[in-house]
């Protein structure tokens, strides 16, 4: 409830949603001259799984926990299925079984990120920030690029198949189980998907050309749109290539320095610290050495690329030292670069999947291991929009008893709440009237992040974002949202 | 050669041998009579009434009524099944079934009567009453939350596995499945081989470390509806199951 007659900005209230998707707001505060001094994104995200699903076996852990998401869940079942592996002393897997989950995860990447690029921000890249709001959606994509709009839905319909060859179903699959997979990939399923495979492989060159030179045409645009410096995290392998599935957790400062580099997974509690803030249900993780003034970081596609010294694929490889010579090989900090970033990642799926479909170890009958039991483990695994941990302890009963999740969107909240802040101070500063313009510079700046809210805001052209106005007494003097809503309760 | 029983089903003359259930006999001429506390091998209960029809007019559960010569027996008709479906929507409600992450999804009886009958959720008001898991066993679990109480694990551990692990204590909203011992499951003599383990309709009683290992495509229900076994309905040809999403329950059930 936002009170019309607050005399502070203490009194916003924030009414929690049950999911992240689909549903923000931010509060823009104003001083007498109308001078941005607060600018803030409200994610009300329900958190109840780390509660629910206490006393719960922890096989199920894997199954249950990845319903907390409809777009990423395969990352939530993966992360969960590697911590509970470590339960079981299973997390040496067979060769069939990781390469299955590597394949499920790039069908994820693939999709995910493709359903990011092309249906929900390439409306703004393509039509423009200012665009009349009534064509900034895939349908008008489609419309004027009809290829563009085939080819969106094919890409994203390829990386579902695979997760369905992998996982059982489309969405909230069972095929990670503890200490393997519960089925390989048969010759007939992999067939199909190879039929499409060269196709994928030359789409996603493509769309890394479309953010490539959207992002080299727009340079200075990008340079200052919601950009700031920060620190990045994310999983690397052991010779510092990117790493989505396994690896070690690295993080570097603004300048690319090492915070730290292939922790020990099971004591990230010693490294990343979650803090809490009255006005968001959502907690702000930072890097406990640096403290949470300085030590917040970014995660996901951008910190990624920046993170890493190389990709192991030779095509996505070529494509980060592009990406990297924009900054003379110092981290990109520009927030609109994370779709340069996400569609190198993409490249780099398809050219892992084609790998893993020609590897005949898929078709292997050694799916499962076990070994010595634990009570307590950690998974993590890079999410399509970043670093994901799962954190369980189960009792001698096997029932779980403890579940802390920190999820990409969590990592990356302080970093849109500045992206917000900054886009407010460039586009809204002065300003006493939201013009719908400025409204979508504010949505084009989260959305870059693709926090789970991003589903929403774009595909019905419905907005569930809402900007609200306050003047420095705390009184609200505008309220805009798409639809024309305006809220006052 | 004893003569057999003649009657007739929803029409159909149906034969039956001396001391056979209307069930019984509708199972050998291939008629699905729906059911959850039935199952050949154990005593008949009748306490679902699932397996309800009518004799002459008169209700009666099919799994308890001897067959008889000359009856009448109607049990696919609109007034039957619209029951059928209430009961269904009360067991759904009573009980914390959360098919999307149970085990024992694709192979629970109660999920797949509930796609036989059309329900995609409950219109009476989930009555949220907390149960308990005893878990205390290393190899079996106890989850109250889906359990329907049709007793066969009552019956199946009494008469197949000569133990009486199970029963009932409480009644009415308060009645649950208990164990035969102080507290828990692991104080009793049941064993991971016990038959009493096999006869469970729904996730209620588990064998601890399967999970999910059989996966989706594979599962009893996942290409046929319940009931396929008894009237002999081959598989839909498309099902792989690699796609046929509108006949699959593979790629529909949660």
């Amino acid at each position: 409830m936002v009170s019309t007659t607050a005399t502070s900005t203490k009194r916003v209230v924030i009414e929690p949603v049950t999911r992240v998707e689909g549903h923000g707001k931010v509060t823009i505060l104003l001083d007498e001259d109308n001078h941005v001094t607060q600018a803030r994104l409200h994610i009300v995200e329900f958190r109840g799984f780390e509660r629910f699903i206490q006393g719960r076996p922890y096989w199920e852990l894997p199954v249950a926990v990845q319903r907390l998401c409809g777009i990423c869940p395969v990352s939530h079942h993966l992360c969960a299925a590697k911590a509970v592996d470590r339960l079981v002393g299973g997390e040496n897997l067979t060769p069939t079984a990781e390469k299955l989950r590597r394949l499920m995860h790039f069908g994820q990447m693939f999709q995910s990120h493709s359903l990011h690029f092309f249906h929900l921000a390439s409306p703004d890249l393509l039509f423009g920030f200012d665009a009349d709001a009534a064509t900034r959606h895939v349908l008008a994509v489609a419309d004027a690029y009809p290829e563009l709009g085939r080819q969106a839905i094919l890409m994203r319909k390829f990386g579902q198949e695979i997760i369905k060859a992998t996982a059982g179903k489309k969405v909230h699959g069972t095929g990670a189980i503890p200490g393997g997979m519960n089925k390989n990939l048969t010759i007939d399923e992999r067939d199909v998907l190879l039929a499409d495979m060269n196709q994928m492989l030359q789409w996603a060159r493509d769309a890394v050309d479309i953010a490539k030179n959207y992002t080299v045409e727009h340079l200075e645009l990008a340079k200052t749109f919601g950009t700031f410096e920060s620190n990045h995290v994310g999983l690397v392998t052991s010779d510092g290539a990117l790493e989505m599935y396994d690896g070690g957790l690295r993080a570097v400062d603004a300048d690319g320095g090492t915070i730290f580099d292939h922790m020990d997974n099971q004591k990230y509690l010693d490294y990343i610290v979650e803090a809490v803030r009255p006005w968001s249900y959502m907690k702000f993780p930072f890097i406990k050495s640096i403290g949470p003034e300085n030590g917040w970081y970014r995660v996901g596609p951008l910190s990624r690329v920046n993170v890493c010294n190389h990709i192991s694929t030779p095509e996505a490889e070529a494509a980060r030292q592009e990406f990297k010579a924009v900054t003379n090989g110092r981290p990109n900090h520009m927030t609109l670069a994370y779709h340069w970033a996400r569609m190198i990642e993409t490249l780099h799926s398809a050219e892992k999947i084609n790998e893993l479909l020609h590897d005949p170890d898929l078709q292997g009958e050694d799916l499962v291991v076990t070994g010595e039991r634990r009570l307590e483990a950690v998974g993590i695994i890079e999410a399509p929009r970043g670093t994901l941990f799962h954190h369980y302890k189960i009792n001698e009963d096997d029932q779980c008893v403890m579940c802390n999740l920190i999820v990409s969107t969590t990592s990356n909240n302080e970093p849109m709440n500045l992206a917000v802040q900054k886009v407010a101070e460039q586009y809204l500063d002065g300003q006493a009237e939201i013009t719908e313009g400025m409204l979508n510079h504010i949505e084009v700046a989260i959305r870059a992040y693709d926090p789970c809210l991003s589903c929403a805001t774009h595909a019905l052209g419905q907005m569930p974002l809402v900007v609200e106005l306050y003047d420095h007494e705390g009184t609200l003097i505008d309220s805009k949202s798409k639809g024309a809503v305006t809220r006052d309760d | 050669m004893t003569p057999g029983i003649t009657f007739t089903i929803d029409g159909k003359q149906v034969t039956a041998a001396p001391g056979q259930t209307i069930i019984e006999a509708a199972d050998t001429a291939g008629i699905y009579i729906p059911r959850l506390c039935h199952k050949p091998g154990l005593e008949p209960f009748g306490s679902c009434r699932l397996c309800t029809v009518t004799v002459g007019g008169r209700p009666c559960s099919s799994c308890t009524q001897p067959a008889a010569e000359g009856i009448v027996v109607e049990s696919d008709t609109d007034e039957l099944n619209e029951h059928r479906r209430a009961l269904l929507e009360m067991l759904f409600v009573e009980g914390n079934h959360f098919c999307m992450f149970c085990e024992k999804s694709g192979n629970c009886e109660l999920q797949a009567l509930a796609y036989k009958f059309g329900i995609t959720a409950p219109s009476f008001t989930y009555q949220w009453q907390k149960h308990d898991v005893d878990a205390s066993h290393p190899q079996i679990l106890i989850d109250r939350n889906r359990c329907i109480l049709c007793a066969r694990c009552v019956r199946a551990s009494q008469d197949l596995d000569g133990k009486s692990v199970f029963g009932f204590v409480g009644r009415g909203p308060n009645k649950r499945l208990a164990v035969n011992a102080e507290a828990r499951l692991s104080d009793t003599n049941v064993d991971v081989t016990d038959e009493a383990l096999d006869v469970c309709p729904v996730g209620a009683l588990l064998r601890k470390h399967v999970g999910y290992k059989v996966p989706i495509g594979k599962r009893q229900f996942d290409h046929t509806p319940i009931g396929s076994d008894v009237e002999g309905e081959p598989a839909p040809d498309d099902c792989g199951c690699g796609g046929a999403e509108n006949v699959c329950q593979c790629t529909q059930s949660e």
